[in-house]
């Protein structure tokens, strides 16, 4: 049944947006700490168990695929939701720290992956 | 007219998918004909979704972009917080949990140097505009973390609120800029693999830029960088109004 797996995506998102903002008020802090992404580990762990099989196999997984392939035509709506006025009315020091911090993070991708690298390697040879 | 807008304020959200889907359609249009597929379908329409969004807020007065325009407020509820988050989550079916571990510290790393990254630049240009106290600095430099850090802190720290206003506009112009301009860069900076992926989600930080730009370059990276980026706010808001902010307090 289709609807056991969109229940299984279901429960998992609401599971991670619970634990992250029972972290959020742990840490004292006014945002979800990491709900999406602890959602996205219980996803994980449940289509690579076998106890959920049943919720992830054949029509069930469907259930799960079609919000997957929903993902972009969501993200193209988000994107036409956003504040792009406001972002462009906030004059030029906005638009220097907003584009100086993407150059900057952008130009650190490959160095942070490579010390991944490494250390994967030097645990690799030892 | 009136006939037409009950219909469509009346069905909102599926108005929505069928607009989505016609200016989908168009993009992978163009893409094709236009880019001989260089640039990404998908890339377009964002793009356009932002354009559409800058058109729609001039004419409303508005903070959701078309979603403000009476025709289209579902696009608000197809593009808001629940349905993104929703869709990412699913993209999460089908990784392997080996690929996770593989990056996970190099997650982790980039996820903190992504927040005082951000912050230290964003905190620099306010200082080169002349802002010397430490609560607009703090405030500044974190609104170049997300435009969600921003006010949090701001607002923690009893920033003025034309201040925090500006962060939340230099954190909007942050995340558009990496929806477009990630495609640009992806091979450049060698993204193309789940591990960088996580580093890119845990670097740039505002889960909507690395859903779209993530989308935009290769769909397979999508959870990968929604997964790192998601903490990123989190963490953002954690340590913007406390460790930050002390820190431009000693120096300043």
């Amino acid at each position: 049944m289709i609807v056991y797996g969109v229940a299984l995506l279901s429960a998992c998102l609401i599971l991670g947006m619970l634990l992250g903002e029972a972290l959020g008020v742990a840490l004292n802090v006014e945002a979800n700490v990491g709900g999406v992404g602890i959602a996205m580990l219980f996803l994980v762990l449940a289509s690579n168990s076998d106890k959920f099989k049943s919720l992830v196999d054949g029509a069930s997984g469907a259930g799960i695929q079609f919000w997957s392939a929903m993902y972009i035509p969501i993200v193209v709506a988000m994107a036409a939701r956003q504040n792009v006025v406001a972002a462009f009315e906030g004059g030029m020091l906005a638009v220097v720290a907003g584009v100086a911090a993407v150059i900057v993070s952008f130009a650190l991708v490959p160095v942070i992956s490579k010390i991944g690298d490494s250390k994967v390697s030097i645990a690799e040879k030892q | 007219m009136e006939i037409l807008e009950t219909v469509f304020v009346r069905n909102s959200l599926v108005v929505a998918f069928a607009v989505i889907g016609i200016t989908i359609w168009l993009s992978y249009f163009l893409a094709d004909r236009l880019t001989n597929g260089r640039i990404h379908g998908s890339a377009i329409a964002i793009a356009l979704g932002l354009v559409a969004a800058y058109f729609g807020g001039r004419a409303t007065g508005g903070s959701t972009g078309v979603a403000d325009i009476t025709l289209l407020g579902g696009i608000g509820l197809m593009g808001g917080g629940m349905m993104r988050d929703f869709a990412i989550v699913a993209t999460a079916f089908g990784v392997k949990l080996s690929e996770l571990k593989k990056a996970g510290l190099a997650g982790v790393v980039s996820i903190f140097a992504g927040v005082v990254v951000s912050f230290i630049v964003g905190a620099v240009v306010a200082v080169l505009y002349g802002y010397t106290d430490p609560v607009t600095v703090t405030t500044i430099g974190a609104g170049a973390v997300t435009y969600i850090v921003g006010p949090v802190t701001g607002s923690a720290l009893g920033a003025e609120s034309d201040i925090i206003a500006l962060s939340v506009a230099a954190g909007l112009i942050k995340s558009i800029l990496v929806m477009i301009g990630t495609p640009l860069v992806a091979k450049s900076i060698g993204l193309d693999n789940p591990q960088s992926a996580m580093v890119f989600g845990g670097l740039m930080g505002t889960t909507s830029g690395v859903a779209a730009g993530l989308a935009a370059t290769d769909p397979k990276l999508v959870p990968y960088g929604a997964m790192t980026a998601t903490f990123y706010t989190g963490i953002g808001c954690l340590l913007g109004p406390s460790i930050l902010f002390f820190i431009v307090n000693a120096v300043l």
